[in-house]
């Protein structure tokens, strides 16, 4: 509790029309953490996502990142977060290391070749480099998607859903990026549907539920409640990617280095 | 502010040239259209609607280059919904870009993509014998003319890019602009046409524009028409542009 809160959310609404989404949200982050959104369908994660990320505006309350009121001061928040959406946001048409350039250049970075180089090795790219994304693999296009929100270390990164659509291996592949990520200091406000996902990977865990935070803490304190209902159908998963996993060969990812 | 502007429209203005470049079928399908009307009307139609002083060809030529930008257009229009529905829009809106940059980039690559094709519709026209004894002036003036329709018809055209919710609609929104040349002096005067007909003929913003580009090319005097051209295209450009502004602000933050 020393460190200073990296996002900071205060009585956070958001209605569509007549149908609240966010009835008063209020969650604390602190710097350096990885904390798991968790919630079903249509909980209200992408939207919380998209106010702190200055997307959306919300009705009321504040929302704070990095120091920064996302109503107020929408220019300094962008300068300290990344955004990776819920579906890979990359330019199909360009090749993996123009799409790295692009990010490069438009956050005004010099030697955006440089750091292009870096990453494509970082996350094992190289090969497909000059290739049109268009030709990539779900695995590779969410792999590009996560380098591109890297470029600039932004202290804040959001993850909406990183791993939805994605086949095991390549939810692997990102869960082990995400992990080295955290490693490096970098905040992670991750969403997801998957409590194995948030078991993997986070330091806390906030479920969301019909607009507000019910229930916020280590996994250690969360396992001490009752499970939801959906937490039953979810905890199979992991038997299933066993078989699955044993059947197709752990090879692939278990020696997935990151080459720094 | 306006340095990052103007660097980050640039970056943008590339990306999307490079889109243009790796598939210039867009570019070609643009011109397509309008030369076939071209070669349609002058060969089969040509003459029987217009047996007198003149080539056709020379009278038809302002008509289908207005009719080659309303087509130009509606790719502008795809590449916005593409990128809005993509999620890459998404992302441009969330890194620290300046705001104006990412719709200014769309704007000019239609303008460079527009002036490509038309520049092949010119081509194929000089090929079918259009001549004009227009001097460098002239042809500078229909060059400013032809782009400020163009960039009229851009920002109309960034309205349904932004708010579009299928490819259909899209697509959609160019049909009128296209026919509108049709019932204008585009194709044949609007003398003959019956009354009403020639009433909206004669006052939609069309005619004024292809009357001015014809005189220009013809050296005769453009009259009061070149104003009322101009006065329709910055009309049309102003209130598309504050539309889509509108539009897209409420998109963002």
């Amino acid at each position: 509790m020393t460190t200073t809160p990296a996002i900071e959310i205060a009585e956070l609404t958001k209605s569509y029309g007549d149908r609240e989404v966010l009835g008063g949200v209020d969650l604390q982050i602190s710097s350096g953490t990885i904390v798991a959104l968790l919630g079903s369908n249509g909980a209200g994660k992408t939207t919380l996502v998209k106010i702190l990320s200055t997307l959306l505006k919300a009705d009321g309350g504040r929302g704070v990142v990095n120091g920064y009121d996302v109503a107020t001061q929408p220019a300094q928040v962008r300068e300290s977060i990344s955004l990776t959406g819920q579906f890979a946001a990359v330019d199909e048409v360009l090749t993996g290391r123009e799409n790295l350039e692009l990010v490069a250049q438009l956050r005004h970075l010099e030697n955006a070749r440089a750091i292009a180089h870096d990453l494509l090795a970082r996350f094992e790219l190289t090969d497909a480099a000059e290739r049109k994304v268009a030709t990539y693999s779900g695995g590779m296009c969410r792999r590009l998607d996560i380098a591109m929100s890297l470029i600039g270390s932004p202290p804040v990164l959001f993850l909406d859903e990183p791993t939805t659509g994605l086949d095991p291996q390549s939810r692997l592949e990102v869960w082990k990026t995400v992990r080295d990520l955290a490693g490096q200091g970098t905040t992670v406000l991750l969403t997801t549907q998957y409590l194995d996902e948030a078991e993997a990977l986070a330091e806390r865990i906030a479920i969301l539920h019909r607009g507000r935070i019910i229930v916020e803490g280590t996994l250690a304190e969360l396992k001490q409640l009752l499970p939801p209902p959906t937490v039953e159908y979810i905890e199979k998963q992991p038997t299933l990617e066993e078989v699955f996993l044993s059947i197709v060969g752990h090879d692939d990812f278990t020696e997935l280095g990151v080459p720094r | 502010m306006s340095t990052n502007t103007f660097h980050d429209t640039a970056v943008l203005l590339k990306r999307s040239l490079r889109h243009i470049l790796r598939s210039p079928d867009t570019i070609i399908t643009t011109a397509i259209t309008p030369i076939a009307l071209l070669l349609l009307f002058v060969y089969v139609f040509g003459d029987s609607i217009r047996s007198g002083h003149g080539r056709y060809v020379n009278y038809l030529l302002p008509g289908i280059l207005l009719i080659t930008v309303a087509s130009g257009v509606s790719y502008t229009a795809f590449r916005l919904f593409t990128d809005v529905s993509g999620g890459i829009f998404e992302r441009f809106q969330s890194m620290p870009i300046a705001r104006p940059a990412l719709l200014w980039g769309h704007v000019l690559t239609s303008v460079v993509a527009n002036l490509v094709s038309l520049a092949l519709v010119v081509a194929v026209a000089v090929a079918m014998g259009f001549r004009s004894g227009a001097g460098i002036r002239a042809w500078l003036a229909v060059v400013g003319v032809v782009l400020l329709f163009t960039l009229a018809l851009t920002w109309l055209a960034v309205i349904p890019g932004l708010t579009a919710k299928s490819v259909d609609g899209v697509s959609g929104f160019s049909y009128p602009l296209i026919f509108l040349p049709f019932v204008s002096s585009a194709f044949v005067p609007t003398g003959g046409m019956p009354g009403p007909v020639r009433a909206f003929a004669q006052h939609q913003p069309v005619t004024p524009i292809v009357n001015t580009i014809r005189h220009l090319y013809a050296q005769q005097p453009v009259g009061n028409e070149v104003w009322i051209a101009i006065a329709w295209c910055t009309g049309v450009l102003l209130i598309a542009y504050v539309f889509a502004m509108r539009v897209y602000h409420r998109k963002t933050v």
